[in-house]
């Protein structure tokens, strides 16, 4: 197994806080590896680590088979980075900007420019391509960062949340984006706050609260080994929720939740199931849905960080509010 | 989706670091960016225009009279004086553009690329000293327009390269400013509170012997007298070597403290 990511280890501290406090992860070549975990949990310390903006006080990592503080100069010919941090110039035009990052690559002009056209309509900014990118809605910035952490063509990808402040539609197209980069070889770190996001794109998985991993596997794995499975059961009359969750309490043994007509537990024994339908039809309770499924990402994060992910839409649009220049 | 990596080079070995001729070239696109804002930001280019020709006409035909009794007399002594504040006053340039590069991520992410880890902070001030000779250039012409006649070519040179070099030392307390700052309007603020007052305590627009005895012996230290002194020598005539000594050793000392703590900030910050 060829890991393109490997960190062990790391630890940084800042003052008196840890950010992290000794993290281990890797990423295999052509994969998505998802890094979750809620605000201030160490994740952007652990990518600038990694992007050899910051040195770790302890630990090593390696990144395309180069170590990030003794090689970093070939590290960061591997890499692309995209991030809230790591901006584009908004007082040059889209053009301007990656032409700019080529000629920095090495490229000759001809091909500086010709590579930044390809990228500008392959992330449908050809239109805006003149215009200073101060001017760009939140939406085009993002796509902007990215096509200029591809101008190099790099093997290692570093997306900083890269879907912070999108709407959905432009998510989807990230997502597409993405994916189509994995298939061409390319490794992803990932880090990101949505659930969703991390579910759809990450091939592996690691959950990161307070400077350390609390977890790791494919989501699957994850879904499985942390929440077993969830019970969901609705009855067609929504008066008869206190019935089946005293039912469900009873034979599962823990108080399952009633949310909108639907009661829903956790269950570690499948085999509850035949018990709890019996019961429910002895008392004459119509059942209009029943359901076993996997715990959904969110109910894994819940149940390893006592607490819920944050949706960070609101606060992130305001950072980017607070980017733009006056 | 070959769109985007069907073009990718064959692949290139990896270097090991940056050649010297490459962090130059590196340094050389970084000051493009830099200058090539100007042309979106026009605004930016009477800063450093309009500022100057405002000070030179505003000195020589409002104070000049109750100064030196006629404009034309006031202009050949503070000539010199408006370049060196001038001066100062731009190398803050500096400290708001590097302050704002990395308040805005643009220095993260030149950072991650493969260019010399200097260049960006070199680009910075050699594009402010395109944009402080552009200045001095203006000052220099409006003032002749207007009747200032130094004493010969070579001296314009001299105090041109002069007050280039200061600048490129004081640009250092700029950068360092830049770096501690959390936003880059503070950076104008330690501009008015230092530069200011340095400035006008200095020998740049008044005869030292004007001044009450205490500031005297202040203004006789003042760096600023000094770089003033020797910059009117060199333009109307005047004690050259004296103040070009003090104002070189000043501008070595200034970058020596200087230099060292904003590069140690830089990689502490960052």
């Amino acid at each position: 197994m060829t890991y393109a990511i490997q960190a062990e280890g790391l630890v940084k501290r800042f003052g008196e806080t840890e950010a992290l406090a000794g993290v281990d992860f890797e990423a295999r070549e052509g994969t998505v590896l998802g890094v979750l975990g809620p605000n201030g949990a160490g994740k952007t310390t652990a990518v600038r680590i990694l992007a050899t903006l910051l040195r770790p006080d302890e630990g090593t990592a390696r990144v395309g088979g180069f170590d990030v503080v003794r090689d970093a100069h070939r590290v960061r010919q591997s890499i692309g980075l995209t991030g809230q941090y790591a901006s584009v110039d908004e007082m040059l035009t889209g053009t301007e900007n990656l032409v700019m990052i080529g000629r920095l690559l090495g490229r000759p002009r001809r091909e500086a420019k010709r590579r930044a056209a390809e990228l500008l309509e392959r992330f449908e900014l050809w239109d805006a391509r003149d215009r200073a990118t101060k001017t760009y809605s939140g939406g085009m910035r993002r796509r902007l960062d990215l096509a200029a952490s591809l101008v190099g063509d790099p093997k290692i990808l570093y997306l900083d949340e890269p879907s912070t402040g999108l709407d959905p539609r432009s998510r989807g197209g990230l997502w597409d984006i993405v994916r189509d980069l994995t298939d061409d070889g390319v490794t992803v770190l990932l880090t990101t706050q949505y659930l969703e996001e991390a579910d759809q794109l990450a091939d592996d998985l690691v959950v990161i609260d307070h400077g350390k991993v609390i977890a790791d596997g494919t989501p699957n794995e994850l879904k499985t080994q942390v929440g077993g499975q969830v019970l969901e059961v609705r009855p067609v009359t929504a008066a008869d929720n206190v019935t089946v969750a005293r039912v469900v309490d009873e034979l599962v043994g823990v108080p399952p939740q009633v949310e909108e007509g639907l009661v829903s537990v956790a269950v570690k024994d499948p085999a509850v199931l035949p018990a709890i339908v019996r019961r429910l039809d002895d008392a004459g309770v119509i059942v209009g849905e029943l359901s076993l499924r996997k715990s959904s990402l969110d109910e894994v994060f819940l149940s390893l960080t006592g607490h819920r992910a944050e949706e960070p839409t609101d606060d992130n649009d305001e950072l980017i509010k607070e980017e733009s220049p006056v | 989706m070959s769109a985007i990596t069907q073009t990718a080079p064959a692949a290139v070995p990896l270097h090991r670091r940056v050649s010297p001729l490459e962090g130059l070239r590196h340094t050389f696109t970084l000051t493009w960016r830099i200058l090539v804002q100007i042309k979106h930001n026009p605004m930016e280019l009477m800063d450093f225009s309009v500022q100057p020709i405002m000070f030179v006409l505003l000195f020589t035909y409002v104070f000049g009279g109750q100064m030196a009794g006629s404009p034309q007399a006031y202009v050949q002594y503070m000539l010199a004086g408006i370049m060196v504040q001038n001066a100062l006053f731009a190398t803050l340039n500096t400290g708001m553009g590097l302050n704002t590069d990395i308040t805005k991520g643009v220095f993260d992410r030149l950072r991650s690329l493969p260019i010399a880890q200097a260049a960006p902070l070199a680009s910075r001030i050699l594009s402010d000293s395109a944009k402080q000779a552009w200045s001095i250039i203006l000052i220099l012409g409006i003032g002749m327009l207007i009747g200032f006649e130094p004493i010969s070519a070579l001296g314009v040179l001299e105090a041109f390269a002069l007050v280039l070099v200061f600048t490129m030392a004081f640009a250092w307390v700029a950068v360092l400013i830049g770096m501690i700052v959390d936003e880059p309007e503070k950076v104008m603020i330690f501009g008015f509170t230092t530069v200011f007052p340095l400035s006008f305590t200095s020998t740049a627009f008044v005869k030292i012997e004007t001044l009450p005895g205490w500031l005297q012996a202040w203004a006789k230290v003042n760096p600023v007298s000094n770089l003033a002194d020797a910059t009117r020598g060199m333009l109307v005539g005047g004690p050259i070597a004296s103040p070009t000594i003090k104002s070189l050793l000043w501008a070595a000392a200034i970058m020596a403290v200087a230099a060292p703590l904003a590069v140690r900030t830089l990689r502490r910050r960052v």
